[in-house]
């Protein structure tokens, strides 16, 4: 049979596509309906709270990361209860890592604040001294992108029929609507910080990386 | 048309994408080493602005030694490779000609694209996936021509029977194609939102769990299909080639590449132990990663099974040295990853410095010393020279060899610390370490890491140094060598 499909190049192709291919559909497809339902009372990310996850993937945060707490008493007196599937459930992309360089994050919401996560991402040293993280003081003058993650949540809610309010639509209304709504949760986050470059954009309207990083990081409990 | 004259390859496509081989090579592993002395010495993050730091730069190196280094050598080698067991040159169709210039040309400035894109921050944020959607489609259009250039060939082939690499690359096309496309399905969502934010945007088509499960069937399948597969192509011509052996076993290669086709893609959820995906799949998982041990050394026991007899050829020629320690490495690698898929040893390891420990002993040990010493075996064919130096090439072998065991053995010792420390409890259940602890502890180890990537790095120069005066200043050659490829 192997002489006769060395032979005939597209019946040996089919044949290696077949091989691959059903291992992935017996892995994934099974579970797949179940693995994608919430946890009772989840609630979809804010669009700052989106932009501020476009913040940590564009840094990619993840490559030193996890957002994964493993079923060990180690990680649960570390980090807090161990992770459930229905929690990722509005996590487009998953973003649990693979590398611990620095903590797990997954419910770093629970026990750090507003003005630790500034004053840490100013310089971490300063805060956690012997720490090898990179400051990142230009999340403190770029600008967060909330159109986009605003495009984000129309989409999921769309697309995925992820549970968006009404006022959510594909509309450059809808969102200039929605925008003040995005920026009084900014000021909030910006009244806890001391930074007066921060302070004075979020006032004129322009939210600085930083501040959609700590909404969202405000955000993983 | 009957000929008896012997055919003349064409192999400028294959030279295009040894040039790229090596410009990726030293960019991905300058890169490298960069962000592994970061680790060590993090002032270093603050090089290039915002674009400098650690975070910026590792999907530059992975994708850049992924996907621009050893794609290319993949590339390069098939161009070689193909027409050859396959009797048939690329000059005589020229519809295959320009789809090979065509396929190097889009995959080359697709691969600068590609770059800038990361630097600037585009990213999906799933490893080894990380490219967002417009370049996605370009990568699409890279693999059609490649696919192209790979079944036209066979097309008008005169050698009916493929030869196992001719497997292998078919193997490497099918797989990459189906596992990149089910992967980075996702929607654009200024085209989902009526023109709303950044073009470049968009959201993956599955969330949480189920991303996870299809980012690991992909991750480590890319690593099947690109780390693996076209390697062992590449070994299974070259290295019966270079030294005038038959392969060892029919049988056995029979059984390796099937029994790899089957076993490899069951093995990815092993990234997924103790998470929150079904105890059921991270259990197929853990046990396929084992059986996953059969077809490996199945391949690289047949690899060194051919130089039964000849082992003096070891010490005569260094290119078999590369081959050979390629294979043992590869052995070596394949026993590592199912020892970590075991779920009472990944409780350890995951998350440690000993998974790109794991991945380095075998892309360092493995993949690159593979694809060099295949490049050093096709240039005294493609350019019609010697190769320029003996000396160097042993030189390097050495300096190489030295830099990937410090790799692996400073990783193996830093992740089975950081390991222990994270779950050492006092006499009262207390846990001993905070977590900067565990950092601070690693720095000696990350130190020798740092090293052993600029004595790699100064070894890949010394590859591209001779390369290049293999080139272009070497001794001419009149005739083809048959095997041992001639070096001054």
């Amino acid at each position: 049979m192997f002489h006769w499909l060395e032979k005939r190049p597209f019946f040996f192709s089919v044949g290696v596509f077949l091989v691959i291919a059903f291992a992935g559909l017996i892995e994934i497809l099974p579970n797949f309906a179940e693995a994608s339902r919430p946890v009772v009372g989840l609630k979809p990310y804010t669009v700052l709270e989106l932009a501020g996850k476009e913040v940590y993937k564009k840094d990619a945060c993840i490559a030193c990361h996890s957002q994964l707490i493993r079923p060990f008493k180690a990680e649960t007196d570390r980090y807090g209860q161990y992770s459930l599937s229905g929690e990722y459930a509005y996590d487009r992309p998953f973003l649990w890592g693979s590398k611990r360089t620095g903590p797990d994050l997954h419910r770093i919401g629970n026990y750090r604040t507003t003005d630790w996560h500034e004053n840490h991402m100013w310089e971490p040293t300063d805060v956690v001294p012997g720490s090898i993280m990179p400051a990142y003081k230009h999340q403190f003058t770029n600008l967060a992108d909330l159109e986009t993650a605003y495009a984000e949540a129309v989409t999921v809610k769309n697309v995925f029929a992820t549970p968006y309010g009404d006022e959510f639509q594909a509309t450059k209304a809808a969102w200039d609507a929605h925008k003040p709504k995005v920026l009084a949760e900014a000021a909030k986050i910006a009244a806890d910080m001391k930074n007066k470059d921060v302070k004075e954009a979020v006032a004129a309207g322009n939210v600085p990386e930083v501040v959609a990083l700590i909404a969202y990081m405000n955000r993983l409990k | 048309m009957q000929s008896n004259a012997a055919l003349e390859y064409d192999y400028s496509v294959a030279k295009l994408f040894t040039y790229a081989t090596i410009l990726f090579g030293f960019l991905g592993m300058l890169i490298g080493t960069l962000i592994a002395a970061q680790m060590a010495f993090p002032e270093l993050n603050y090089l290039l602005g915002e674009y400098g730091t650690f975070s910026r730069l590792r999907p530059v190196h992975t994708n850049t030694v992924v996907f621009g280094f050893t794609i290319s050598g993949v590339f390069a080698t098939f161009y070689y490779v193909g027409q050859r067991v396959l009797k048939v040159s690329m000059a005589e169709s020229k519809f295959l000609m320009f789809i090979g210039k065509l396929h190097f040309w889009v995959y080359f400035v697709g691969a600068l694209a590609a770059t800038i894109s990361l630097l600037l921050g585009y990213s999906q944020s799933k490893e080894y996936a990380q490219y967002e959607w417009p370049i996605d489609i370009a990568i699409v259009v890279i693999w059609v021509l490649w696919g192209l250039s790979v079944f036209g060939l066979i097309g008008i082939r005169r050698e009916k029977a493929l030869y196992i690499s001719m497997w292998y690359y078919i193997a490497t096309f099918l797989g990459i194609a189906m596992l990149y496309i089910f992967n980075n399905m996702s929607v654009p969502t200024y085209f989902a939102s009526g023109g709303l934010g950044n073009i470049m945007h968009s959201v993956s088509m599955y969330s949480g769990t189920n991303d996870a499960l299809v980012q690991w069937w992909y991750g480590h399948n890319a690593v099947a299909f690109g780390f693996t597969v076209p390697i062992v192509a590449m070994i299974y011509y070259f290295l019966p080639k270079e030294s005038g052996q038959a392969v060892y076993s029919y049988k056995l290669s029979l059984l390796s590449f099937w029994g790899l086709m089957f076993i490899y893609l069951w093995a990815g959820s092993h990234h997924l132990l103790w998470s929150t995906v079904p105890d059921w799949m991270q259990t197929m998982g853990s046990v396929f990663s084992v059986v996953l041990i059969l077809p490996s050394w199945g391949s690289a026991i047949n690899m060194l099974l051919t130089m039964k007899g000849e082992w003096n050829q070891l010490t005569e020629n260094p290119l078999i040295k590369f081959m050979v320690l390629a294979s043992t490495f590869y052995m070596l690698s394949t026993l590592e990853g199912p020892i970590q898929a075991i779920k009472s040893v990944n409780a350890i390891a995951h998350f440690t410095d000993w998974i790109p420990g794991h991945v380095h002993d075998g892309v360092l040990g493995w993949v690159v010393f593979m694809i060099m010493a295949a490049l050093f075996h096709m240039a005294p064919r493609m350019f019609k020279r010697e190769i320029y130096s003996k000396k160097l090439l042993e030189a390097q072998f050495w300096l190489q060899t030295t830099a990937v065991v410090l790799y692996f053995t400073s990783m193996w010792i830093a992740g089975i610390t950081q390991g222990m420390m994270w779950r050492a409890v006092d006499e009262y259940g207390n846990l001993m370490y905070s977590f900067i602890d565990t950092v601070t502890v690693l720095h000696p180890y990350y130190a020798i890491r740092a090293l052993s990537g600029v004595l790699y790095l100064t070894g890949f120069l010394m590859f591209a140094y001779n390369m290049i005066k293999t080139m272009t200043s070497a001794r001419e050659l009149t005739e083809e060598p048959q095997f041992r490829s001639p070096m001054a």
